[in-house]
Order: C-alpha cells, then sequence, then structure tokens
C-alpha cells in the first residue's frame, strides 16, 4: 500500500486530533509510546509513524521544546558552530508525521498495565514502549561534584545551557589561565568526544588565549583515536596539553567547586574553567521502570527489545547492546532496527535482519577531520562487530579536509532523518 | 580502465567473485608494492612526513591534479599537464609508471618506467595506503566509472526488492539525504540503476576507496545491493 503525501498527512492530522495529552485515547489503533525525543527516540518515532502511514499511533514523550544536539556542540566550543545551529525543534514531527508530542517528564512505568504516567499528572497507554532517554550521571564518581556543582564546573555532556555555559568559562578565562577536564571512565557516551573537545577549547586557546594551558585527568590508560588526536595536538597546539592517565594519578580525582581547584592525585591544582564529566548511567527512568541491570538497560540485538521486557525497547546510549559505541549515529541506527520490529509486531508488516552501523568524525582544528566507524550484526548474545576502520596518522590535509566536509554533511543527514 | 581493472580481477579472483572478502589490495598487493617502490624511493617520499625531494611527495596522490603540490618546481610539461585538469587516476598512474615520457612529454622523471603490469599494480596498491582520498568518488557523475568493475549478467539481472530495500536505505538515510542535497556528502537518489549496483559491488571489492562505503557495501549481498538500487532509484 502506498499512500501518497496528502492522505497521509491527513491521517496523521486527524490522528494528532484525537489525541490530547495528558490520557491518550486512539480507535482502535495500535499504540506506540516513546519516552525521549534525541537521537534515538526521534528517529524511532519519526520511522514507525511514516512506515506505518497512520496505522500506528505516535506518542512522544520529551519534556524540553528545543533538542540541543551534543554532536557538534564541541564545535560550537571551538568556535565553528552557533548554538542556534545545534538547535532543533519537534513541529515537523507533529504537523508532517502527525506524532503526538507530548512536553513532559516520564515518571514511571507501569509494566502491568502497560501505561507511563507524567510529572505533569495522568498516564499514556501503550501497546509497544519505546524508551531512549540518553544517560545521567553516577551519584559521588567524581568526589566533590554533584549536579548542584554543575553551574560552577559544567558537564556539558548534555547540549544546550550547560555547553553555553562551559563556553562563556573558556571565554573569561584570564591569559594563561588553567582550563582541567575531568575525563570519564568506560563505557560512556560518545568515545572521542572528550578529546574533541580539548581539541577544540585548545583550538580556541590558541587564538585568544595561547600561553593558557590545558590539563586532562583521565581514568583510561586508552582512548578512542589517540594516535590521531595526540599527533594533532602536537602539531597544531604544541604544549598547550597535558594529559594525565592512571599512571599518573588521572583515576584519582576529586574537585572543590568552591575553591575551584581540582585535586589529582594529591597535587592540588587552581583551575580558571573545570569541566567535570562523570561517570554515567542509563537514564535514570529505566531503573525507575526496573529495567536496567547494573548501570545500563541489557538488550537484545535482532530488535533492540529489553531482556526483561518483551514489549519494551530501550535505544541509544541507555542501551546495553554490545560493541556499539554510545553515539548519536548508533542511536539513529539503532531506533531504524526496532521501529522495524514495533511495526512487524503490531501490523504485521515485513521483518527483515538487523543490520547496524556507527561513523564517529571528530575535528582537531581548520579543516583536519577524522574519522572511525564499524558495521556491526546481532549475535545471541550481542551486537557484533563485523568490520570496521579509522583515519590513519600522516593523511594529507585534503583528505582531512574532505572528512570534515563529510562530516558537515553526516550533521545535516542525521537531524533530517530524526527530525523531518 | 575496464582492461585493467579486469586484468586485476583476474589475476587475484576468480571471475564474477564478488566477495567481501576481496582485499584492499586488489589493484595489486600493498606490501609487494612497498619493496617495488624501493626504486622510486631515491626521489620520491610518501606516508606520514614524507617531503619534496627531487620528486614531489606521494601523499593523496590518487585523485590529486597532476601538478599541483605547491612549492614544487615541475617541469614545463607537468605544468601543462596540470593546466590541462589531468588528475592522477588509476588508469594515468598506471600509464605514467609504464612510461612516463609516453604520458608527459619533457617530464623530469627521468625513470626508464615499469614494464611489468602486476609491478605497476603493486606499486598503486601501496601508494593507495596513503591516498584512500574521498575526493575520487566519482559519484556526481554515476557513470563515469561505468567500467570499473565488469559485473556477470546474472548480478545486473537480479530484480530489487523495493521493500527490503527500503528498510536498507534506512541506513545509507544517516548520511545521504533523500532530498538528493549533497553539501559534503553525495546524493544517491534517482541513479540509473545498473550504475547503483556497479558502484557498490566497486566499493564492496574495495576499488573503490572510500572506508566507510567499503565498510557498508562489504557486508551487503548481490540482492541487497539490487534492493537498494532499486529503491533508491524510484523514491520521489
Ligand atoms: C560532546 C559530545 C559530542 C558528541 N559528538 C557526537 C558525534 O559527533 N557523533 C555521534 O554520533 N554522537 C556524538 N555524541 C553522542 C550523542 O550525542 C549521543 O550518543 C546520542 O545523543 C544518544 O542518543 P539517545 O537517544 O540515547 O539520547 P539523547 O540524544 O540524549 O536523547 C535523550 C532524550 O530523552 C529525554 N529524556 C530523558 N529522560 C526522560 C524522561 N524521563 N521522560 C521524557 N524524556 C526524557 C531527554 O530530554 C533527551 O532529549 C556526542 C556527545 C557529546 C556529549
Amino acid at each position: 500500500m502506498t499512500l501518497n503525501r496528502r492522505t497521509f498527512l491527513g491521517t496523521g492530522v486527524a490522528a494528532a486530533a484525537t489525541l490530547s495529552a495528558p490520557m491518550v485515547r486512539a480507535q482502535g489503533r495500535p499504540r506506540v509510546v516513546v519516552i525521549g525525543g534525541g537521537a534515538g527516540g526521534a528517529t524511532a518515532a519519526r520511522y514507525i509513524a511514516k512506515d506505518s502511514e497512520g496505522a500506528i499511533d505516535v506518542t512522544l514523550i520529551e519534556p524540553s521544546r528545543t533538542y540541543f544536539t551534543c554532536f557538534f556542540s564541541n564545535l560550537y566550543l571551538g568556535g565553528f558552530r552557533t548554538l542556534e545551529s545545534l538547535a532543533h525543534t519537534y513541529a515537523k514531527l507533529a504537523t508532517d508525521y502527525g506524532i503526538n508530542v507530548v512536553h513532559d517528564w516520564a515518571t514511571g512505568v507501569d509494566r502491568d498495565a502497560k501505561t507511563v504516567a507524567l510529572a505533569g499528572g495522568g498516564s499514556v497507554p501503550y501497546d509497544k514502549l519505546v524508551i531512549s532517554p540518553g544517560i545521567d550521571f553516577v551519584d559521588g564518581s567524581v568526589p566533590g561534584w554533584d549536579i548542584s556543582a554543575q553551574g560552577v564546573m559544567p558537564h556539558a555532556y548534555k547540549a544546550g545551557t550547560q555547553t553555553a555555559l562551559l563556553k562563556a568559562q573558556i571565554e573569561a578565562m584570564p591569559q594563561g589561565g588553567v582550563f582541567v577536564m575531568v575525563a570519564p571512565p568506560n563505557p560512556y557516551r560518545c568515545p572521542p568526544g572528550p578529546y574533541e573537545r580539548i581539541s577544540m577549547v585548545a583550538h580556541y586557546l590558541k587564538a585568544n588565549n595561547p600561553t593558557a594551558k590545558i590539563i586532562v585527568a583521565d581514568p583510561k590508560e586508552q582512548y578512542s583515536k589517540q594516535a590521531l588526536f595526540e599527533e594533532g595536538w602536537q602539531k597544531h597546539y604544541p604544549g598547550m596539553v597535558e594529559r594525565l592517565g592512571p599512571d599518573f594519578g588521572g583515576g584519582n580525582v576529586s574537585v572543590d567547586p568552591g575553591a575551584m581547584t581540582v585535586d589529582i592525585d594529591g597535587e592540588v591544582v587552581k583551575a580558571d574553567a573545570v569541566n567535570v564529566i562523570p561517570a554515567q548511567k542509563a537514564g535514570h527512568i529505566c531503573e525507575v521502570a526496573g529495567l536496567t541491570d547494573g548501570n545500563w538497560a541489557p538488550v537484545d540485538g535482532h530488535s533492540m527489545v529489553s531482556r526483561l521486557d518483551p514489549e519494551i525497547y530501550i535505544l541509544g546510549d541507555a542501551s546495553a547492546q554490545g560493541d556499539m559505541p554510545k553515539s548519536g549515529f548508533s542511536a539513529n541506527s539503532q531506533a531504524k532496527v526496532a521501529a522495524m520490529a514495533v511495526r512487524g509486531a503490531l501490523t504485521g508488516s515485513r521483518v527483515f535482519p538487523a543490520k547496524f552501523s556507527n561513523t564517529c568524525w571528530s575535528l582537531i582544528a581548520t579543516d583536519d577531520g577524522v574519522k572511525v566507524g564499524a558495521a556491526y550484526e546481532p549475535t545471541e548474545e550481542k551486537i557484533a562487530s563485523v568490520s570496521s576502520f579509522v583515519s590513519q596518522t600522516g593523511e594529507d590535509a585534503a583528505m582531512r579536509k574532505a572528512t570534515y566536509e563529510e562530516s558537515l554533511g553526516w550533521y545535516s543527514g542525521i537531524t533530517s532523518d530524526m527530525f523531518g | 580502465m575496464r582492461a585493467l581493472v579486469a586484468a586485476v580481477m583476474i589475476a587475484l579472483a576468480p571471475a564474477g567473485a564478488a566477495l567481501a572478502q576481496d582485499k584492499a589490495e586488489l589493484i595489486g598487493d600493498a606490501s609487494r608494492g612497498e619493496e617495488a617502490f624501493r626504486q622510486c624511493r631515491g626521489c620520491h617520499q610518501v606516508g606520514p612526513g614524507a617531503e619534496n625531494r627531487v620528486g614531489p611527495h606521494l601523499n593523496g596522490i590518487f585523485g590529486r591534479r597532476a601538478g599541483s603540490i605547491e612549492g614544487f618546481d615541475y617541469s614545463d610539461g607537468m605544468d601543462r599537464a596540470h593546466a590541462d585538469g589531468m588528475v592522477w587516476t588509476i588508469e594515468r598512474l598506471d600509464a605514467y609508471l609504464e612510461n612516463p615520457r609516453a604520458l608527459v612529454s619533457g617530464t623530469r622523471m627521468s625513470f626508464r618506467g615499469i614494464k611489468d603490469a602486476q609491478e605497476r599494480h603493486d606499486v598503486m596498491a601501496y601508494l593507495r595506503r596513503y591516498s584512500a582520498s574521498p575526493r575520487d568518488i566519482p559519484e556526481s557523475q554515476p557513470t563515469a566509472f561505468r567500467s570499473e568493475v565488469d559485473l556477470p549478467p546474472e548480478i545486473l539481472a537480479i530484480v530489487g526488492d523495493r521493500e527490503y530495500g527500503e528498510y536498507l536505505a534506512s541506513e545509507c538515510l544517516t548520511c545521504h539525504k533523500r532530498d538528493g542535497a549533497d553539501d559534503g556528502i553525495p546524493s544517491i537518489v534517482n541513479w540509473v540503476e545498473e550504475d547503483f549496483v556497479i558502484a557498490m559491488h566497486a566499493y564492496k571489492r574495495q576499488i573503490r576507496p572510500h572506508p566507510v562505503m567499503q565498510m557498508m557495501a562489504g557486508r551487503l549481498s548481490d540482492e541487497e545491493i539490487a534492493a537498494l538500487a532499486t529503491y533508491f532509484a524510484t523514491i520521489d
């Protein structure tokens, strides 16, 4: 069956009209509720609505009216993007796809009654539930830091206000000042993210505050694209970046937000800007719903269905799936597999074998882009990597520039794929 | 191009075996090429930190415009090739390596040339390591490399399952825009199906150099490639 755009829009609008938050009623159509309108959730909602052509009633629960992508937020710190260019709204998901977008927090899931409770009161029933809430932080992972300190020592690991704050702090650093990053332990969202951030902070400082210093306290022995970043820092920002790995006490860190100091293995550093990226766990709602095992929510990679509840699919950073990195690209890829599985279960549409992929681009300096990626397939045990590639050190400038330009294309592609 | 690729395919893989395990070295064997490159090293550097010596460095040579390394003093003949817009494609490099003067008269490269085709291909496979530049993907002109893989007719005859193609395409659409916009990433909509199929097999066999596309295409079956070609040829 192919509906033309007009008929489709018609059913969508009609559907939207019959839905009103917080209590959702739909006549006869199967109901899908999606919690979280980020890389995983927005994509899943859009694909389910688009491909079911109105046959499935889709509700998206997301507190923010504007989604700021974490991807490219480091480029904003470096001065390559504006904050506005990272902002996306849910308008098209409502108008063009007939998705009922509810701006509220999901506060609980009644898995027996199959309803989602909302912070604003009321609840939404579902036949299938998709959860993609991203990350929350592990309490106490950096002694001295908690959410109340994020206004002084921002994490900027959920984009928007936090990213703007971190940028303002970097810009306010005195000449020759000190920037400290407390890097997270594995696993965390966007493995190259902290190091792309260091590159972008260095890029800004080199132009505006060339005697400033950057210290990275890192609990990890190794990190993503390490050879590429180290080569780039050496080339573009010689002498500016000092990374203290676990051998140098980078794993033994506490902070004092009042004094603006960071204690690295007994060495107290007075800093002018501090970026604390704490240890991470699945978005809190997963734990509330009883879907976690440890810090993350286990899923079966054939469909992204929860290993603890066959009616619930968990996407993106929150899921424990196997080899895929926690990235926007991964969440988007997983969303398409889940969307297909959900449609198959509710409408009997064809279900094909799951395929996943990921590519993460990072910018090291102007026109110096690198990338890493892999393809994945599900096994009984996990989503397993089947092939991969990474940029090489010593690539020529033209290749690096083309890689950067490719990342601009990707950003445009994935955000259209999420928000229509 | 056709002759070269065909020769190489026969040398290294059974004809028509479009297998994922066909390696990047399809144009030749890079480690043998590294050996053979010794005869070039007196004048040329390649790899991390390579610089111009008697001859220009060779990083990024594939897809590079001839005579385009800034600060290198080329012969008039090479300057002319540059002005003519000559680009170092596989076939041009092959011709140049075989007999430099045949391609660029008056070149300063005083080198007798490599007569053995296999050896030339090995050297090119080695150079390509430092050269997997996305710029030489000719997606913008899908037919330009038509003969880059010789596909047996039964592969070209597969009728694509459009619905399957639509699902598979969702993976492409993370980067390639459905509306055909091509900033930074080429457009893949509304191609002639056969061009699409040939291009994907060329990536799959790692004849085309782009690493993301080699990975994506590397895991697609012949049927899946056909399904994608059908889908992208028929979206509106
Ligand atoms: C600095 C940085 C750079 C990055 N760069 C890249 C990159 O270049 N490429 C890449 O692929 N990835 C990148 N990432 C990673 C990427 O941002 C995440 O992996 C991706 O956003 C994960 O998608 P998600 O759907 O799991 O979560 P998110 O995109 O975070 O979406 C979760 C959504 O759920 C909502 N939510 C949470 N709890 C609830 C609730 N209880 N009720 C309702 N809604 C809720 C949130 O408001 C949020 O909008 C980067 C991340 C960072 C921090």
